[in-house]
C-alpha cells in the first residue's frame, strides 16, 4: 500500500477533465501499453492565447491518474509560455507530494504536457526520438535528453533517483552504468577512469623482506620450470641489494653448465621479472 | 485506508495466497507457550521437557499431514529460510560441480539463491513453462540428462496462477536421473491434495505456516532420511543440529494445530466448497468483455484465480478494490515495487495488453459468498470506469 497522500486519492477517485477534444491544437502522447503506463494529452487554445480547455486519458496506476488530473487543472488558463514552463515537481507539489519510487507519474504528465505543446509548434508527434538523442533504457524506452532533464530539475543524485523518476534502469538494468555517467557528467564529477595497470615498484625501493618474496615469486613463475625439465631445482640464499644468492639444486648443481644457467637463464630471467637490469646473480655452492 | 465520512466496508478478505488469517484454534494452542509453559525446550529439567513433549506431538501432526517420520521434520523461521536451507544446503553437499535446475515460474525464496549461485560460477538450468503456466516436461528432462551431481527446485503449485506442477512424475524422473529434488510447497499444501511424501519421491519438501492459518514467523524443512544437505542455520544442536536456534515452540504448537486442520480439509470437502465459490467468482468476472484467465484451468490450485483485463492498469483497480472492502493482488509492475510486471505472467507470454491489468483473487476456508458477491458487485463498474479513462479502452 502507497502513502498516497489525500489529493492524491482524491484525483485518482474523481479524475477531473477526463476525455478527448475534438480538433485539439496540441495532442501529446507518452508511454505505451507495454510500459504499463501512458498519458494522452490534448489542449484547446482560446482567443486570448491561453489554454481554454484540456483534457486527459490515462492508463495506469493511482498515481499515474491523479497526476495526469492534476497538470490539467494546473494548466488550464496558462499561455503556452506559461504551461511550458510547468515542471513535475510542480505536479508532485500540487498533490502534497507523491511516493519516491511514483515520481515517475509526474514525470509522464510533465513530458507529455512537453509533447502537446510541441506538437502544436511544429506539428510532429514522437518529439524525442527525432532529436539527435539517445535512448539510454531499451526496456522502457527512456532518452538521455529525459534523464537529463529529471536529473537538473529535482537535483537527482543517485541511479536508483533516476530509476524512481524516469524509470530508465527499472527493468532489466543494463543500462545502470549509463546512467551513472550521465549523472557523473551532470553533477561535473568526473567518471573514474579506468586504474592503469601499476607500475611495479622499483626492485631497489623495496624492503628486504619484499625483495625476497619478489625473487621467490619470479624464481617461481620464470626460472624454476625451467630447470625442472631437466630434473634440477634453484633455492634462494640471499638477497642483499641488488646481489642475489642462490644454490642449484638437483641435477643442476653438478652440471658443468651451471656457471651458463647461471648468467644464461636465472639472471636473465630475475631481470625481466623484477625490472631491473642490475640485479646480479651469484652462485654459491 | 480511511474513507472520510463513511464506515469503513466490511473486510472481504480475497488475497490468502499472501497470507491466511490465524485460525482460532492454532492461536488458542500456542497461548499457554507464551505464559506458563516458557521454558526452553532443549533444558534437562521437567519445566523444559514437558515443553519438548508438545513440541514433539506438534511434529507429530506435521509429519501426519505430509506422510513422513516427524524425525524428517525440521522447523525454521518461514518458507523463504526453507528454501534457502534446501538450496544451499545440498549444493554445499553436492560439491562444486552441481547443476542447479530450476524454473522461470518459482517464488523469489527460490529464484534469489539460484541468482546468487549462479554468480558464484554454479550451472542454474531455467526450465520454462507454456502459455498456460505448465511445465515444459521436455526442457526439464533435457536438463536432467546434464551429467554430473544435480539439484532440482521446482515449486509445487505458482502462487500468482495456482498453476499445479506434476511434482510425483518430476521427482521420480530426478530419481533416475540420481538428482536431489526439493520442491517448494508453499502455496500446495492444504490446497491440494497429493501432497504426501510416502508416496512423492521428494527428497525436501519447504512449506511456511502462515499460508495454512497458522502464525507468520515458522516454516518447515522436510528432508528425506539420508537427502544430502549441510545445515543452513549454525549454532546450537536444536533440530539434531539441522537448524540451530532455540526452538520457536509457541508458533510450532499453532503450526501442528493449523496442519491438523489442514490435513482435514483435504478430506471434508472444504476444498470443493472453496472451488465452487472461485468458480462463480471466474464465471462472474468472465462476464466482463475482454476478460481472460491466466493460467491452466484444470491444473490449478481450487482457491487461486489469476484473470487479466486488458487496457487498464491493476494497481489502479486494487484501490478501487479496496474502497468496496476487497484485499486482492496484482501482477502489475505498479504493485511490486519494481517497475517491471509479474514474471510469471511474462514467462506464460501474457500479450502484454494483459500483463499490467491482472488481478490475484485468492480464496480460503473463511470465504464466503459475500466476500465473492462484493467483487462482482464491484469489479463491473471499476472496470467501465478505468476503460473510460484509458487511451486504449474502448
Amino acid at each position: 500500500m502507497w502513502d498516497y497522500s489525500d489529493k492524491v486519492l482524491d484525483h485518482f477517485h474523481n479524475p477531473r477533465n477526463v476525455g478527448t477534444i475534438e480538433n485539439p491544437d496540441g495532442v501529446g502522447e507518452v508511454g505505451a501499453l507495454a510500459c504499463g503506463d501512458a498519458l494522452k494529452l490534448m489542449f484547446k487554445l482560446g482567443p486570448d492565447g491561453r489554454i481554454a480547455d484540456v483534457k486527459f486519458q490515462t492508463f495506469g496506476c493511482a498515481s499515474a491518474i491523479a497526476s495526469s488530473s492534476a497538470l490539467t487543472e494546473m494548466i488550464k488558463g496558462m499561455t503556452l509560455e506559461e504551461a511550458a514552463k510547468v515542471t513535475n515537481a510542480d505536479i508532485a507539489k500540487y498533490l502534497d507530494g507523491l511516493p519516491e519510487q511514483k515520481m515517475h507519474c509526474s514525470v509522464m504528465g510533465m513530458e507529455a504536457l512537453e509533447a502537446a505543446i510541441a506538437n502544436y509548434k511544429t506539428g510532429d508527434t514522437a518529439v524525442r526520438e527525432l532529436k539527435d538523442d539517445p535512448l539510454v533504457c531499451t526496456c522502457f524506452n527512456v532518452h538521455e535528453s529525459e534523464i537529463v532533464e529529471a536529473v537538473r530539475i529535482n537535483k537527482l543524485t543517485t541511479v536508483e533517483q533516476v530509476t524512481n523518476y524516469t524509470k530508465a534502469g527499472g527493468a532489466c538494468g543494463k543500462c545502470k552504468g549509463a546512467i551513472q555517467a550521465i549523472l557523473d557528467r551532470e553533477l561535473g564529477r568526473a567518471a573514474p577512469k579506468p586504474a592503469a595497470p601499476a607500475a611495479p615498484a622499483a626492485f631497489a625501493d623495496l624492503t628486504p623482506a619484499k625483495k625476497v618474496l619478489a625473487v621467490e615469486k619470479a624464481l617461481d613463475k620464470e626460472v624454476r620450470p625451467a630447470l625442472a625439465i631437466d630434473g634440477g631445482d634453484v633455492e634462494l640464499v640471499d638477497v642483499a641489494g641488488k646481489t642475489v644468492q642462490v644454490r642449484f639444486l638437483g641435477h643442476c648443481a653438478h652440471c658443468m653448465a651451471a656457471a651458463l644457467t647461471q648468467d644464461g637463464l636465472v639472471q636473465k630471467k630475475l631481470r625481466e621479472a623484477l625490472g631491473d637490469d642490475e640485479i646480479a646473480v651469484e652462485l654459491v655452492p | 485506508m480511511t474513507t472520510e465520512g463513511k464506515a469503513a466496508p466490511a473486510l472481504h478478505y480475497l488475497d490468502n495466497n499472501a497470507t491466511t488469517r490465524p485460525a482460532p484454534e492454532a492461536v488458542e494452542a500456542m497461548l499457554p507457550f507464551l505464559t506458563d509453559k516458557w521454558g526452553n525446550a532443549s533444558s534437562m529439567y521437567e519445566f523444559g521437557g514437558r515443553v519438548h513433549r508438545d513440541m514433539e506431538e506438534a511434529r507429530a501432526k506435521v509429519a501426519s499431514f505430509l506422510g513422513c517420520d516427524p524425525g524428517e521434520i525440521v522447523f525454521t523461521s518461514c518458507g523463504t529460510e526453507s528454501d534457502n536451507h534446501a538450496i544451499f544446503g545440498a549444493v554445499e553437499a553436492l560439491g562444486p560441480a552441481t547443476t542447479v535446475i530450476t524454473t522461470k515460474v518459482e517464488h523469489p525464496a527460490v529464484i534469489q539463491p539460484c541468482r546468487a549461485l549462479e554468480e558464484r560460477g554454479r550451472r542454474v538450468v531455467w526450465i520454462g513453462v507454456r502459455g498456460d503456466g505448465t511445465l515444459d516436461m521436455d526442457a526439464y528432462r533435457a536438463a536432467l540428462a546434464i551429467p554430473g551431481p544435480k539439484l532440482v527446485t521446482m515449486m509445487w503449485a505458482n502462487n500468482e496462477t495456482g498453476v499445479i506442477f506434476p511434482i510425483a512424475e518430476a521427482a521420480a524422473e530426478a530419481k533416475r536421473a540420481g538428482a536431489v529434488f526439493h520442491t517448494d510447497a508453499t502455496q500446495a499444501v492444504g490446497k491440494t491434495t497429493g501432497v504426501d511424501m510416502s508416496a512423492v519421491p521428494a527428497d525436501m519438501l519447504s512449506f511456511s505456516g502462515h499460508k495454512i492459518h497458522a502464525p507468520k514467523g515458522i516454516g518447515v524443512l522436510f528432508i528425506r532420511r539420508g537427502t544430502p544437505v549441510r545445515p543452513f542455520v549454525l549454532g546450537g544442536h536444536q533440530e539434531k543440529s539441522r537448524r540451530a536456534g532455540t526452538e520457536n515452540v509457541p508458533y510450532i504448537v499453532a503450526l501442528g494445530k493449523a496442519c491438523e486442520m489442514a490435513a482435514e480439509e483435504t478430506r471434508d470437502g472444504t476444498l470443493d466448497r472453496i472451488r465452487a465459490l472461485r468458480d462463480r467468482l471466474e464465471a462472474g468476472l468472465l462476464a466482463i468483455p475482454e476478460t481472460s484467465v491466466n493460467g491452466n484451468r484444470e491444473l490449478r490450485l481450487p482457491n487461486t484465480l489469476n484473470i487479466s483485463f486488458p487496457y487498464i492498469e491493476g494497481e489502479a483497480m486494487l484501490y478501487h478494490l479496496a474502497d468496496a472492502g476487497v484485499c486482492a493482488s496484482s501482477g502489475s509492475a505498479c504493485t511490486s515495487g519494481s517497475l517491471d510486471p509479474s514474471h510469471v505472467l511474462k514467462a506464460m507470454d501474457v500479450p502484454f495488453t494483459s500483463l499490467h491489468g491482472s488481478l490475484r483473487f485468492s480464496l480460503s476456508r473463511y470465504s464466503t459468498d459475500a466476500d465473492v458477491d462484493a467483487v462482482l458487485d464491484a469489479m463491473p463498474g471499476i472496470v467501465k470506469k478505468l476503460r473510460a479513462l484509458s487511451p486504449f479502452g474502448h
